[in-house]
């Protein structure tokens, strides 16, 4: 393999990265909210985030993606490939994420809710002062391990024409009648990602451990 | 010479959960400055009553009067309660402090951050005034140095000292402590009720349940013995433990021979 073809696959390992972590930002902020909507005490807006989270967790991502590759111009919006995979990867990690701290609000023990009710905390000040800090620390495991899943599934866009590693190596090994190669190199990428990704999450797991639950 | 206004008055308080009453009507009265011992046999409604007072719990009926003000429900002229407005009820509880068993620090937090927490997001202090104030409150429980500590980094009798130096930062009038020694180790009980001791010579009003017996009839000023849910005994230690003894609170002692209930049944 020549020095100039693997420069495209790490640039194509890039633009997993890119995919993957744009994918989990969004999807944390809209998991936030579909979480929030889910812990309402209005019915209106749990009943909906019911449905949104059972969809895209029952659904296969390969057919949420290609769905929403097909509906969108269906309904008269012309996007590039890439953001119809953006939208697919991230509405689908959104409905895990909301799940998983939904978990991590409810192991918030109500003794530290009472303590903070005699300390005169609003019910918003004790969502921003206690209960989201804790219940994110409480996730951060399952987000690293979601970070994982999501950077291994982000192979799926190719289907709907993003060019990221998966498909770069296909193409490269096709071109070149060096399939063996091309995998070899795409699967030791995913493997080197997802090891950085681990070790970061060891790495906050560690530097949040002085401020764990007892 | 007029008695002074009691710190909690409380009337015909009752407390039902689902369709079992747990409470039937208590009628008590704290006196202000002083520290009030609230025994009893498990389930005979200590806690319920602690926690009716610092109004995690509503009452099913009676009223509740802290410092003077109707706290959570207040009696109409018809007889009928009406919830009082948030506004008021955040008032009326923010003269109250509570220390709970499971010492409930927030993990997150440092040991000062947990003091200073309610300073700075509820009353609006600048950082720097609140530290200075939840470092002398930290002083006060002889935790100085350990303020940049986490809860999971300190003992047990270490956290629940913070948690009482937390309760003092925002100067409550009245503070109640539910078994605050009870899920420490022996050898860490004596650290807090020290603290406990001298928060009482300084004059707070304390509620305090306990089953250190020992403690409530050297520090007690007033013992109130519940039982099955109702006030059975209220006096000064010396009057209710003294013999004749009522025989459900001999026989409540009897339980508790090691937690200083010996030295109070012992022959004279
Ligand atoms: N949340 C609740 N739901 C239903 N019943 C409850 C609840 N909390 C307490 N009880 C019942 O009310 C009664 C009084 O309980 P409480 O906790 O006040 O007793 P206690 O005197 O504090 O006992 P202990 O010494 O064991 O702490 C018990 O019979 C208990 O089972
Ligand atoms: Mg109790």
């Amino acid at each position: 393999m020549t020095a100039r073809l693997f420069e495209l696959m790490l640039k194509a390992a890039g633009y997993t990265v890119v995919i993957s972590v744009a994918s989990i930002g969004i999807g944390l902020l809209v998991g936030i909210l579909v979480c929030a909507a889910k812990l309402s005490p209005r019915p209106w807006l749990r009943w909906p985030a019911g449905v949104f989270v059972s969809f895209f967790r029952g659904v296969p991502l390969l057919v949420q993606l290609l769905l929403i590759y097909n509906l969108l111009p269906a309904v008269g919006i012309v996007v590039p490939s890439v953001v119809a995979a953006l939208v697919g990867l991230s509405l689908c990690t959104a409905a895990y994420q909301a799940e998983n701290l939904r978990g991590g609000f409810a192991s918030v023990p109500r003794g530290l809710l009472e303590a903070a009710d005699m300390a005169g905390l609003s019910p918003w000040q004790q969502f921003r002062r206690i209960r989201a800090p804790i219940a994110l620390r409480l996730t951060v495991p399952a987000l690293v391990n979601e970070a994982i899943l999501i950077l291994k599934a982000s192979s799926l866009v190719s289907v709907v024409g993003v060019i990221e590693l998966t498909r770069t190596a296909q193409n490269l090994a096709a071109s070149t009648y060096e399939p063996l190669l091309f995998y070899s190199v795409a699967g030791g990428l995913y493997l080197a990602i997802n090891w950085i990704v681990a070790g970061g999450g060891a790495l906050a797991e560690r530097g949040l451990r002085r401020g764990r639950l007892a | 010479m007029t008695l002074p206004a009691p710190a909690i008055a409380i009337r015909r308080l009752c407390k039902s959960y689902g369709q079992t009453e747990v409470l039937h009507g208590i009628d008590l009265e704290i006196a202000r400055g002083a520290t009030t011992c609230l025994i009893g046999p498990s389930g005979s409604g200590k806690s319920t009553l602690l926690r009716c007072i610092a109004f995690l719990e509503e009452a099913t009926s009676g009223t509740i009067l802290v410092n003077g003000q109707p706290l959570g429900f207040e009696e109409q002229a018809d007889g009928r309660r009406r919830r009082l407005p948030q506004a008021r009820i955040r008032e009326v509880r923010s003269g109250i402090g509570m220390v709970f068993q499971q010492f409930n620090l927030w993990p997150h937090m440092t040991a000062l951050g947990n003091v200073t927490e309610a300073l700075v997001t509820v009353q609006g202090l600048s950082r720097r005034e609140a530290g200075e104030r939840g470092m002398a409150q930290l002083r006060r429980v002889g935790l100085e140095a350990r303020a940049r500590h986490y809860p999971s980094e300190l003992s047990g009798g270490q956290q629940q000292r913070v948690a009482i130096a937390r309760a003092l930062a925002l100067e409550p009038k009245i503070l109640l402590f539910d078994e605050p020694t009870a899920s420490l180790d022996p050898e860490l009980t004596g650290e807090v009720l020290n603290v406990m001791r001298d928060l009482g010579d300084e004059g707070m009003t304390m509620v305090v349940v306990t089953h250190e017996i020992g403690f409530a009839a050297t520090v007690g000023q007033r013992i109130v013995f519940l039982d099955h849910g109702r006030v059975l005994l209220n006096g000064p230690p010396a009057e209710l433990f003294a013999p004749p003894r009522h025989p459900r609170l001999t026989q409540f002692l009897e339980t508790y021979l090691d937690r200083g209930a010996a030295m109070l049944l012992k022959p004279a």
